[in-house]
Order: structure tokens, then C-alpha cells, then sequence
């Protein structure tokens, strides 16, 4: 294949694409959501079974497609749209060419292949162990061979991508600094590096175990490194989405962050602190000192999530700033209330962006407290909180973006437009029900990951509340909507991105219909943000308030030290 | 725009705006309430782990598990010994694929140091419908004192996925008055 440059110059953005970059782009976010679509299904199925009125897999099925599941969406899906979003921002944004476009093939055929592996051990049975993998529970030596070799070519896209920045930066193909997308990309790929080496480290003497090579790997200390990767690599996400959520604003109607330097310095704060974040997963293990837990758990003194804070004002501020520059500067909520919620890009980063804040980042601070844990650990609510992150959060934030890059970079006209009018709601109204209905289900007690509730089958019975129940059917309702969502978001892109109009090379479209262009304004002029002002304070509120429900109702369980 | 170079070169010389400065230290003040929080329920909460741990091999538990059971069994249920240790002593809940064994009944407002460790995999302890949940390891003993305020029978669930018996795997707490 020809890896010499070849350029086009966007005619709707102006900016000049590298096509091996492009073929790049298209390869992972079109693997990526086939994964999604496979393990999405495989979710529909896991929550149709924890719904007691329908109970739908046997156990052993459900055990093997919870473990499917959760690979095939938080590690496939997630991390292939990744890599199309670090050669995104690291070509297309800076106008750069890529670094080694032939590595970026042999990177995307390791994922692949590992990527396969991993499914084939899954389906074959004996590797039921979900993705986490604690020993001395053992899978099949192909399952952790597939992990490690789809982290090598994740890491190797890491390595094209600072590459290429160096290329973009000696040939100048940018003045000044990186745009602040970019600047959270390069963020993601760092936290990307330690979360991989990470993985090398555990996975690599789990694989020889599982051959006989090694012969015994301590339990604690598995999990303090596995979650060394699972944790920091939940930050590789957190990055790529609030990259996500100031680029589509920008991209839709020339949205600029109020401060450069507030938005890059909460992005660095996620570097800072992550290699903390293992000890949200060891709250209640044998034996770690306190004062261990709670400095960690805190990313010292609770930093990174004064970095998610940040970005969380800074965000909507600049959505208000852009939009009362449009016109709509009546009253608070005018600039809100007449943002293109009929345009799915904004809806879905927009919802995303709440949702993630309001259900996923409250929860995961609470649940990460240190004594709170206690009444939460391991409780279906865990699952409730992070699907409020991965799902509602990164995973609306990524269809989001991909209503973007199908006319961008893959030059098809997005089809179906009433139904991707729509998508984002469907989608996000699912992801949230499963989220609230998991952590209402976990506060009576639920377990997670368990195929029955009732004890039917156990020689002492146990049964949950009948509440419990009804937050399980919900879930499962929830589920299924959810699911309608993800369909339709599979069906519109596979579609268009097959048979939609094709854009040609030379034409213009619109982002969003009625944009005017905001102008030019400096970072440092006093702006209007009163709407964002009461959003902030309603979530602060909320914020204290559930955070000290929660010690009352720790305060209520058996005494204990 | 955030997806184009900073239109200022020299951004990181802007001055922050009053608003955003509030919020960030309004965020910081926040983390520092939540973080003393921790510190401060170590004080004056009640539901506080403990620290203490040992390693320990499998046989050497389920000896000592064995101990308590033939010194104070005091019934029988569905094949599992019913356990009643004397206030203030210490007892042993055993985790193995698929059981939370034996049966302990405790009286209520009395303290007792609670053993906790399995024989094979890792196992969740979750004690309902109260809702304290601890993480069972293999070659770990963890040791907590725990006091029950109330009287009845609680479930123990394994929360931690541990094969296909996984679900099926609850044991039982009596609490007497
Ligand atoms: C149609 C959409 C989805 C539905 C209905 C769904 C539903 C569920 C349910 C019911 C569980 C099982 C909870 C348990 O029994 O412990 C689960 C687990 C999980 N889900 Fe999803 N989910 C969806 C999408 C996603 C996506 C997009 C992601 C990641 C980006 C995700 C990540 C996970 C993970 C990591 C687990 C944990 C698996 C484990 O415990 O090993 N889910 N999901
Ligand atoms: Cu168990
Ligand atoms: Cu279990």
C-alpha cells in the first residue's frame, strides 16, 4: 500500500487531511461500532435476564455474555473510537500528516486480531470470568494473550500520535499551541501510556500463569495493578470525552473555552493524581492502612475531580458566551433553550455532558469515600454508576461526535435524519434509566453480577425486598430502550456511512443550519454566564446534599471497626 | 475556538475570569470538606474497617473455623452447623465455591471479632438486608469487630462473581436478643 502524503482540504472546515489519516479514521470508528452493536446486544441480553419477570438467559449463558459484554464495550467499542480520535486530533485538527501511516495499519490489525481472540475464548465457554479476571479464577491462556496483544497496538497508535505531533510541530503546520482539543487528546494518550504499561505488568505473568509458567499470583496484588489499568484507563476516557464536548460546540457554532489556561490546567490535573485511582477498588480489601485509602481515593485531595468540576462550568460557559453572541441573550436560559437540540451532535454532547456530571461523577464520588463504600461495594449500584459514565457519558459523547466525522471524514450525508433527531434521546433516556435504576437496586442490596436474586436454587434462602424487584424490572425496561437507541445509532451510521449521499471533495456543508459566525472575543473579557451560574449551583447542591444522605444512611448499618 | 490554536499566543498571561475563580475555589474547598469527612467519620463514626489482616494459608482457616464449630455448635440447618460463640470472641465465616459457612447466631448489642477469608477464589460478604459488604480474598484473613443492633436473620450474599454457583452462594446470621 502507498503511504506517501496525500492531501484534501476540507471545503466545509478548511482543514487539510491527511487521506492515510483518514482511511485510519474510518477503519477504527467503523470497527468500533460494529463492537458496540455486538457487545450492546450482548447487554440487551444480560439485562433481560437480571429482569426477574423475564429471566432470560440460563446461568451459565449469562455469565458468559456479561463477561462478553463488558469487554466488547468498555475495552473494544471505547478504545477503537479512541485511536480514530487521537489520529483526529493529531492530523486533521493541526493539519498535520501522519507519522508511520504503515504502523497505523499494523496497530489496527494487532487490536483486531486481539480484539478476536478475546471474543473467541469468551464464546467458547471456559473463559467466563468477566473482564476483570481476578485470579486464581482462570481463563483460557488465548484470553489473555488477545488482551495483551490489543495493547500493543494501542499503544503503538499512542506512539504514532505524539509522533505526529512532533512532525506537525517542526513543520509548523500550526501556530502557536496546540488547540485545546488536541490538548486533551495529548492528555489521553499520556494517561493511555501508564494505563497500558500497567496492563503489561499484570497481564503478561497472568498469561504465563495460565500456561503453567508461573505458579501463583497473590489475589491482592493482581487487583491493586489490574485496577492501576482499569481505573486510569476510565481517565483515557474522561479525557477523549470532555475533548469531545468542547470540540462539538466549537464545531457546531465556534464555541471558545472562557479561559485556556483554567481548561488546560484541569485537563492536567487528570495526569497528575491517576496513578491514585487503583484504591477506589480496594476500599474494603483485608489489610490496607487508612490513611493509604483515603489519600488515594481522594487523588489527594479530591484534585482530579476538581478538574472535572472545572471543566463542568467551563463547558456550558462557553456554550452560553457563543450562543448570546448568536442572539439569544434574553433572560437566563434563552441561549439554552435555543440550542440546536434538533441537531443529534449537540443534543447527545449536551445530554452527555449532564449526565455525566449529575449521575456519574456525584455517584463516583460518593461511592469512593471511603467508609461509604462499605454500604455500596460490589452492590449492583457500581454498574449503576458507571453506566452513567461510560454509557450516558462516553458513549453519548462518541455517537455525538460520529454525527461529525460522517460528513467530515467519511463524506456521506447522515441518513435518516428524523430518526437521528431522535437517536440521542432514546439512547440517553435508556442509559440513564439503567443507571438510576442499578444504583436504586444496589442501595436495597442487589448484587452485581448475578444471574438470580431469589435464591431459588441456594440451600439457604435469601430474597430481596419487593423493591428491589421493581428496580430490576425498570432496569430491564430502561434496558430496552436503551437498546432501541443503540439500534438506531448502528443502523444510521452503518448506513450512511454505506449507502448515504456521497460529499464531494469540493463541497460545502452545514454543521448547523442557522450558525452565525460568533467572531472573534478574547478569553479574558467579562462574559455572561448567568444561565451556566444557576446549572453550576444546582449541581453543587445536589452534589452536598447526596453526599451526606449517604453518611446518614451509613451511619444506620451495624457498628463496626 | 477549541479546535483551532488559542487566537492569543500568549493565553497563559489572560486573567482568569472573577467568575470562574469562585467556582474553582468553591470546587477546592469542596474536596477539602469531603476529604477531612474521611477522616473525621474515623473519629467519631461508627463504621470504620479495620486494618487488620493476616496472611494465612486455606488449611490453617478452615482448622480454626473447624475449632469454633465443634466447641460451639448448638443446632443444625439444612446441613449447615449453627454456631453460637460466647460474646466478645472471635468467629469465623469460611468462603468457598458455593458456601458462607456455618451459620452464626450472635446476640444482639454484643461485639465479636469477625474472621473472614476463602478457600479458593475470592468471594463477596454481603451482609443484607443491613448492606455491609466486604471483599473476601484467598491467603488473606481479614478481621473485623462487628457489632449487630438488631435482632433477626440476615442473608449473606456473595457479591464478588465466583463461578457459576455464584448466585447460589448465600449463608446466614442469626441475631438474638
Ligand atoms: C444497550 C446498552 C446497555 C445495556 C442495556 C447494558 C446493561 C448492562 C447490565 C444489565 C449489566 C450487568 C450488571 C450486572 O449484572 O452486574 C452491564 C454490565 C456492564 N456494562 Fe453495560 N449495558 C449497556 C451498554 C454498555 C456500554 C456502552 C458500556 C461501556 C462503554 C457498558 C459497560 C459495562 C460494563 C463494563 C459492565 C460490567 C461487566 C462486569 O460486571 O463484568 N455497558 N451492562
Ligand atoms: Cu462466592
Ligand atoms: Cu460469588
Amino acid at each position: 500500500m502507498s503511504t506517501q502524503t496525500e492531501f484534501r482540504i476540507c471545503a466545509t472546515t478548511g482543514f487539510k487531511i491527511d487521506r492515510n489519516a483518514e482511511k485510519l479514521i474510518k477503519a477504527n470508528a467503523v470497527v468500533a461500532v460494529v463492537f458496540l452493536a455486538i457487545g450492546g446486544l450482548f447487554g440487551l441480553l444480560v439485562a433481560l435476564t437480571r429482569w426477574p419477570a423475564v429471566h432470560f438467559l440460563p446461568a451459565d449463558m449469562f455469565y458468559l455474555a456479561l463477561t462478553a459484554h463488558g469487554l466488547d464495550v468498555l475495552l473494544v467499542w471505547v478504545i477503537f473510537f479512541e485511536m480514530a480520535l487521537l489520529y483526529f486530533t493529531s492530523t486533521v485538527l493541526l493539519n498535520s500528516r501522519m507519522a508511520a501511516p504503515r504502523w497505523g495499519w499494523v496497530a489496527f490489525f494487532e487490536m483486531l486480531i486481539g480484539a478476536l481472540m478475546v471474543n473467541v475464548a469468551v464464546l467458547q465457554g471456559d473463559s467466563s470470568v468477566m473482564f476483570t479476571s481476578y485470579v486464581p479464577m482462570r481463563a483460557s491462556p488465548m484470553f489473555y494473550l488477545g488482551l495483551i496483544i490489543f495493547a500493543v497496538g494501542a499503544l503503538t497508535v499512542c506512539a504514532i500520535f505524539f509522533a505526529t505531533l512532533v512532525i506537525a510541530k517542526q513543520e509548523k503546520t500550526y501556530e502557536g499551541s496546540v488547540p485545546l482539543v488536541t490538548f486533551g487528546a495529548l492528555v489521553a494518550a499520556i494517561i493511555a501510556v501508564f494505563t497500558l504499561a500497567s496492563g503489561a505488568v499484570i497481564l503478561i505473568p497472568t498469561f504465563l500463569w495460565s500456561i503453567g509458567l508461573v505458579s501463583h499470583i497473590d489475589p491482592l496484588m493482581y487487583k491493586t495493578i489490574w485496577w492501576a489499568m482499569g481505573h486510569s484507563s476510565q481517565q483515557i476516557n474522561m479525557a477523549a470525552q470532555v475533548a469531545i464536548w468542547y470540540a462539538i460546540p466549537a464545531m457546531l457554532f465556534g464555541a471558545k473555552p472562557l479561559s485556556e489556561k483554567v481548561s488546560r490546567m484541569a485537563f492536567l490535573m487528570y495526569i497528575l493524581f491517576l496513578q491514585l485511582a487503583s484504591a477506589h477498588h480496594l476500599l474494603v480489601e483485608p489489610g490496607l492502612a487508612s490513611e493509604w485509602k483515603i489519600f488515594n481515593t481522594s487523588y489527594a485531595l479530591y484534585l482530579a475531580v476538581l478538574g472535572s468540576m472545572i471543566h463542568g462550568m467551563s463547558i456550558p460557559g462557553a456554550i452560553e458566551v457563543a450562543q448570546r453572541r448568536r442572539g439569544f441573550n434574553r433572560g437566563i436560559f434563552e441561549w439554552l433553550r435555543k440550542a440546536p437540540w434538533g441537531n443529534p451532535a449537540f443534543s447527545g454532547m449536551f445530554m452527555s455532558l449532564v449526565m455525566f456530571g449529575f449521575l456519574g461523577g456525584i455517584s463516583g464520588v460518593v461511592m469512593g469515600t471511603e467508609q461509604i463504600n462499605l454500604i455500596m461495594h460490589n452492590t449492583i449500584y457500581v454498574p449503576g454508576h458507571f453506566h452513567a459514565t461510560v454509557v450516558a457519558g462516553t458513549t453519548l459523547a462518541f455517537m455525538a461526535m460520529t454525527y461529525l466525522l460522517v460528513p467530515l471524514i467519511f463524506q456521506r450525508e447522515v441518513m435518516f435524519p428524523k430518526l437521528a433527531r431522535l437517536q440521542p434521546y432514546l439512547f440517553g433516556l435508556g442509559a440513564a434509566g439503567i443507571s438510576v435504576f442499578m444504583m436504586g437496586a444496589g442501595t436495597l442490596g442487589v448484587p452485581r453480577r448475578s444471574w438470580d436474586i431469589s435464591g431459588a436454587d441456594a440451600l439457604l434462602p435469601y430474597d430481596f425486598a419487593g423493591a428491589a424487584y421493581m428496580m430490576m424490572g425498570l432496569n430491564g425496561m430502561a434496558a430496552v430502550l436503551a437498546a432501541i437507541g443503540g439500534l438506531s445509532f448502528i443502523v444510521i451510521v452503518v448506513g450512511s456511512v454505506f449507502f448515504g449521499r456521497r460529499i464531494g471533495d469540493t463541497e460545502a456543508i452545514v454543521l448547523q443550519a442557522d450558525a452565525a459566525a460568533v467572531g472573534q472575543y478574547g478569553s479574558s473579557d467579562s462574559h455572561d454566564i448567568r444561565g451556566t451560574l444557576v446549572l453550576v449551583a444546582v449541581f453543587f447542591i445536589s452534589f452536598v446534599l447526596y453526599y451526606f444522605v449517604n453518611w446518614k444512611y451509613l451511619s444506620e448499618v451495624w457498628p463496626l471497626s | 475556538m477549541a479546535i483551532t490554536s488559542p487566537s492569543t499566543k500568549i493565553w497563559w498571561n489572560e486573567p482568569i475570569s472573577k467568575q470562574e475563580l469562585i467556582w474553582i475555589t468553591i470546587a477546592f474547598l469542596w474536596g477539602l470538606v469531603m476529604f477531612f469527612m474521611m477522616i473525621y467519620w474515623h473519629g467519631a463514626g461508627e463504621q470504620n474497617l479495620s486494618s487488620e489482616a493476616y496472611r494465612i494459608k486455606p488449611e490453617v482457616f478452615a482448622e480454626r473455623t473447624q475449632a469454633m464449630i465443634d466447641e460451639y455448635t448448638v443446632r443444625e440447618e439444612a446441613g449447615f452447623p449453627v454456631v453460637r460463640p460466647p460474646p466478645g470472641s472471635d468467629i469465623y465465616m469460611l468462603a468457598r465455591l458455593w458456601q458462607w459457612w456455618p451459620i452464626l447466631e450472635l446476640e444482639k448489642d454484643k461485639s465479636y471479632r469477625l474472621h473472614l477469608s476463602s478457600l479458593d477464589y475470592q468471594h463477596g460478604f454481603s451482609l443484607q438486608p443491613v448492606n455491609i459488604n466486604l471483599q473476601v480474598h484467598p491467603d488473606y484473613e481479614m478481621v473485623v469487630t462487628l457489632t449487630p443492633n438488631q435482632a433477626g436473620e440476615f442473608g449473606v450474599i456473595c457479591n464478588e462473581y465466583c463461578g457459576i454457583g455464584h448466585h447460589d452462594m448465600i449463608g446466614k446470621i442469626y441475631v438474638v436478643e
